[in-house]
């Protein structure tokens, strides 16, 4: 077997809907953005250049106490369908796996932690947790990347802070992400309204599974944009406590669906599971929008005892392309997917008693 | 922050966006949205986004003098950072520090950090960076009305004012 097919035994740790408020935020990400001084930027980088940074980089991810058990792997050693697995994964990013030359990540077993060489800066250390958890993110991060900085020479300015190669991310280099599940905001139109209030204050926001700016399946990403000009402390509590205010108005959506539109709700809920239980091929983004409806289920107490949180995150995850293709060991064709997927679907929902 | 499209108001609507594997990030006020609409997925690119920047074309050709302003470490010209929004080299900072600050002041609070240092940085370097904490919390507790936290800070800023002045005399 494989090393990277070791990640497809086991369930995700970020996704095991056991952090703070994880009926709403599925998970917390915080990355951090690092270049070595000796070096330019990936843009100005050689050949010869770019591999004494991953040189580099490798030696300190080995000397380093927390990534000394991380999966370290050059991009040359992956498949197409390895990187377009570990993206689904969310261990690496689209920069990463479309970047042309030699690149590299390392994550640690539990997938909590990964860090990636040569993405659009040297350096872009992730630290997932569950839930809402960007505080302890951080501090993992902070600890890790207080142990790289002994054996690596970041480029700093006084001034500028951790100098990156675009200047949206200098000073902190932080951003920090959580992604929330809205369905009650959505169902009762009120999303956007929240939305436009939180663009006043320096938030992005965009769809999870959605192309562009178009969310679908209800869920939404909110990060920083401020990176220089505020400590990273600070930036956290910042975007913690918008997040709180949308779980928040999230709540109240709930459970005004609950009183005021019951029927209309569980009408929807059951429909949801009824297809999901019968379709013999379902494209990804309707297995989205209805196992969305199937979490709505599981919050309003609908399909109590018979779904849970944490199955529901892990099967968003393995009904992606890349995951159905591994788990298959072959390439699959759209339509096999939309076969397979259905059946997996089918499958876990089996036991769920209409 | 102000609007990328007009330049005057004040930008309401924030999109990030990775398009063809290049991350744009996107200011825009009200109206401006409303006009473009569902446009926003391929209309933006980050070179137009800072070619729309307010004096930036000033500075990228100062006062009729067609040299392009080129950073020295690593031959980029500010032109084609405007292209592709990404700097070649740590130097290009300083380099391109006017023009950048432009930029910078559209999408961050503040021209300075005040976060996290590494260990292993000059002296100097830290001096500024600690001064640059101090002026924070100053801020920071004038905002809150903490004024003899606030009196305390200022002296505490004025004595390593001095002795930052001091040092440099000396060498």
């Amino acid at each position: 077997m494989k090393e990277i097919d070791r990640f497809l035994e086991q369930p995700v740790g970020w996704l095991h809907a056991t952090g703070p408020e994880s009926d709403i935020v599925i998970s917390s990400r915080l990355r951090l953005a690092r270049n070595l001084a000796n070096f330019p930027f990936l843009t100005r980088l050689t050949t010869a250049q770019r591999t004494e940074v991953i040189q580099e980089i490798e030696q300190a991810v080995k000397e380093c106490n927390f990534l000394r058990q991380a999966y370290y792997v050059t991009s040359d050693k992956l498949t197409e369908l390895d990187k377009q697995f570990l993206l689904e994964r969310h261990l690496v990013s689209r920069e990463l796996i479309t970047e042309e030359g030699k690149s590299a990540v390392a994550i640690t077993p539990d997938e909590m932690v990964s860090l990636m060489v040569i993405e659009e800066d040297h350096l872009r250390l992730q630290v997932f947790e569950s839930g809402l958890n960007l505080v302890e993110a951080w501090r993992i991060a902070d600890e890790i990347d207080t142990e790289l900085e002994k054996r690596l020479d970041y480029a700093f300015d006084a001034n500028m802070g951790y100098l990156t190669a675009c200047p949206t991310n200098v000073g902190t280099g932080i951003r920090a992400s959580c992604m929330l599940h809205l369905p009650s905001l959505v169902l009762t139109k009120q999303v956007h309204k929240v939305l436009q209030a939180l663009s006043k204050l320096n938030l992005a926001v965009r769809g999870l599974y959605g192309e562009g700016t178009q969310a679908s399946g209800n869920f939404f990403q909110f990060s920083n944009q401020i990176t220089l000009g505020q400590p990273e402390d600070e930036i956290i509590s910042n975007l913690e406590g918008v997040i709180r205010q949308v779980i928040a108005h999230e709540r109240e959506s709930r459970d005004y669906l609950r009183k005021k539109k019951k029927n209309k709700m569980e009408d929807q809920i059951w429909r949801a599971l009824a297809i999901l239980k019968a379709a013999r091929m379902i494209s990804s983004s309707e297995a989205i929008q209805l196992l969305s409806l199937v979490q709505v289920g599981v919050d309003v107490q609908v399909l109590e005892g018979q779904v849970t949180h944490t199955d529901l995150n892990q099967l968003f995850l393995l009904i992606q392309p890349a995951h159905l293709q591994k788990m298959a060991g072959k390439e699959l064709s759209a339509t096999e997917r939309d076969i397979r997927r259905a059946e997996r679907i089918r499958e876990y929902f089996s036991k769920v008693v209409l | 922050m102000i609007c990328n499209i007009c330049g005057t108001k004040e930008a309401t609507v924030h999109l990030t966006e990775i398009t063809n594997g290049q991350m744009v990030e996107v200011h825009i006020c009200e109206s401006c949205a409303e006009e473009k609409g569902t446009e926003f997925k391929t209309y933006f690119n980050f070179g137009d986004l800072l070619s729309n920047v307010p004096g930036l074309e000033d500075l990228l050709e100062p006062s009729g003098k067609k040299t392009p302003l080129v950073c020295k470490s690593c031959g980029m010209s500010y032109e084609e950072f405007g292209k592709n929004g990404r700097l070649g080299c740590a130097d290009c900072y300083e380099t391109f520090r006017k023009p950048l600050a432009a930029v910078i002041k559209q999408v961050q609070r503040a021209g300075y950090h005040v976060g996290k240092k590494p260990s292993k940085i000059t002296k100097s370097a830290r001096n500024v960076h600690d001064l640059r904490k101090l002026q924070e919390r100053l801020r920071k507790s004038v905002e809150s009305e903490a004024f003899e936290e606030a009196a305390r800070l200022r002296d505490e800023i004025k004595q390593m004012e001095d002795k930052l002045k001091k040092g440099k005399k000396e060498k």
